[in-house]
């Protein structure tokens, strides 16, 4: 072989040979760099939308051979087995078979538990019903999803729980459902978690008067420790035994939540909190951007998807305000109906919108502990939402 | 799936949503009354508290109300938290109330 057929042959085997096949290719990179821009720059969800932006890229540097659709459209069929994968797979297939088994966003959802301080929702137990109320917009936009889309009812189901505003729940329910649209609905989903103080405000400025807005609410009751200890175990048993299928989720968020306040397993707590949480942030990140592969995710469902997304966020927080007034008009005035935006999840960035937007119509007003409530109910809400429709379409 | 089956899934969902939450806020009550009529139960009757003390509670400072729980924050930022806080509202510190402060972690990936 000449040396000219050896520098040709090591040209066509290139990556900048390969990008020339297929313009889609040098698409996802460029969308790649502005995701990274957006995480770096601009600092939005910058812990999971690095992550996320960086697989995407790696996915579609052509010959890389990190990622393989294929392979696992094959398990999905029951032609092959995981073991296969871990053969013949790359990197990121092999890391990706935590997000297929559901474990990052269950050990994810451990992580936060052992962040999320229940006393708010303890002290204030309606704060769970506008936790029920803006799950809404996963509902809403499953319904526009099917009627106005005609997405299949599996995937329809996936993209009404990015209304839940919660990424490892919206994560884990893809994942079982719709695999093949996971990346556009963790993006979709995450990125509007991180404009959540641009997307909320207006709604919330809109369906509320300024009498509603400025209510002070009166100092919350204190929650003992032992009703903090079982409150975890009493969640635990009693939703699971009404929804199996939400127990991953539900459990790990419970027992993470169980370490942080017993008060006896500390260094558990801290583990789960900081060292398990961020390695598996980094798996969970970059093996679901690598499911943006060119071909699967430049489609117009996947603008679609975007769409629906936006809209599910809008009626979640639609559906906690309006519950959030109807509270206001029957307790006479005693509950300020912001509170509800909150209930969407998105710990804790809704409650320091509801935080925010009540301290602009009154600066005396101090909702953030008031919204804590609604927002970590919001947590349990879209959990149990996600656990529904897997029960119901999972086949 | 027609649209009436996905309307007829969605008030489903909501529903059982609502049923869970409800439930919950309903145990959540009933562990609060539980843990409240135990505390009374537990509490002094009249002629014990009657009795004089063994020692004297410590007599809050003038102008304070109270002790002031922190968490995982330390003084020297609480302090200029309270300051912040008094400045914002254009109020003497004399005439708030802090219970406690909290450090909200900020690595909270959802």
């Amino acid at each position: 072989m000449s040396i000219l057929e050896t520098l040709s042959r090591l040209g066509q085997t290139s990556g900048f040979y390969m990008l020339l096949s297929d313009w889609r290719q040098i698409v996802m990179i460029l969308l790649a760099c502005v995701l990274l821009y957006l995480g770096l720059v601009k600092k939005f969800e910058p812990l999971l939308l690095i992550g996320i932006a960086f697989g995407m890229l790696l996915t579609n540097l052509p010959g890389s051979h990190m990622y393989h659709p294929e392979l696992w459209d094959a398990y999905i069929a029951g032609r092959l087995r995981l073991t296969d994968i871990v053969h013949d797979g790359g990197l990121l297939d092999i890391l990706y078979i935590g997000v297929k088994s559901g474990l990052y966003p269950s050990l994810i959802f451990m992580g936060v538990g052992a962040m999320t301080d229940f006393g708010p929702l303890i002290a204030n137990p309606k704060s769970l019903l506008l936790g029920a109320a803006a799950q809404l917009g996963i509902f809403a936009a499953f319904l526009m999803a099917i009627g106005v889309f005609g997405f299949d009812p599996n995937v329809a189901a996936s993209i009404g729980i990015i209304g839940g505003a919660d990424g490892p729940t919206a994560i884990w329910l893809t994942s079982k459902l719709a695999p093949d649209y996971l990346a556009p609905i963790a993006i979709a989903a995450y990125s509007y978690m991180a404009l959540i103080p641009l997307i909320q405000p207006p709604v919330m400025r809109l369906l509320t008067t300024k009498e509603e807005r400025e209510t002070k609410m009166e100092q919350l009751r204190p929650v003992s420790k032992t009703q903090k200890v079982l409150f975890p175990i009493i969640v635990t048993i009693f939703v699971c035994l009404l929804l199996p299928s939400v127990a991953p989720l539900l459990g790990c968020l419970m027992l993470g939540n169980l370490f942080k306040e017993c008060g006896l397993t500390d260094r558990l707590s801290d583990t789960v909190q900081n060292a398990l949480m961020n390695i598996v942030t980094i798996f969970l990140s970059t093996s679901v951007g690598a499911t943006a592969v060119y071909y699967r995710f430049l489609t117009p469902q996947t603008l679609f998807i975007i769409v629906l997304g936006l809209i599910a966020f809008e009626l979640a927080t639609v559906g906690g305000l309006l519950l959030g007034k109807l509270m206001y008009k029957l307790s006479g005035g005693k509950i300020n109906p912001l509170i509800g935006s909150a209930g969407v999840s998105a710990v804790p960035m809704a409650a320091r919108v509801s935080q925010k937007e009540g301290q602009r119509a009154n600066p005396s007003n101090f909702l953030l502990m008031h919204a804590m409530g609604p927002n970590v109910a919001g947590v349990i809400g879209s959990a149990v939402a996600a656990g529904f429709l897997l029960a119901v379409f999972g086949g | 799936m027609g649209f009436s089956d996905a309307l007829l899934y969605s008030l489903a969902g909501m529903l059982v949503v609502f049923f869970a939450l409800v439930l919950l806020m309903v145990i959540i009550k009933v562990m609060i009354a539980v843990g409240d009529r135990r505390q009374k139960q537990t509490a002094p009757t009249p002629a014990e508290a009657l009795e004089p003390a063994a020692a004297p509670a410590p007599v809050p400072a003038p102008g304070s109300a109270g002790e002031l729980k922190l968490y995982d924050t330390d003084p020297r930022t609480a302090a200029m938290l309270m300051a912040i806080v008094a400045d914002e509202l254009q109020l003497p510190l004399n005439e708030l109330r802090f219970l406690s402060i909290r450090e909200v972690k900020e690595n909270d990936p959802t």
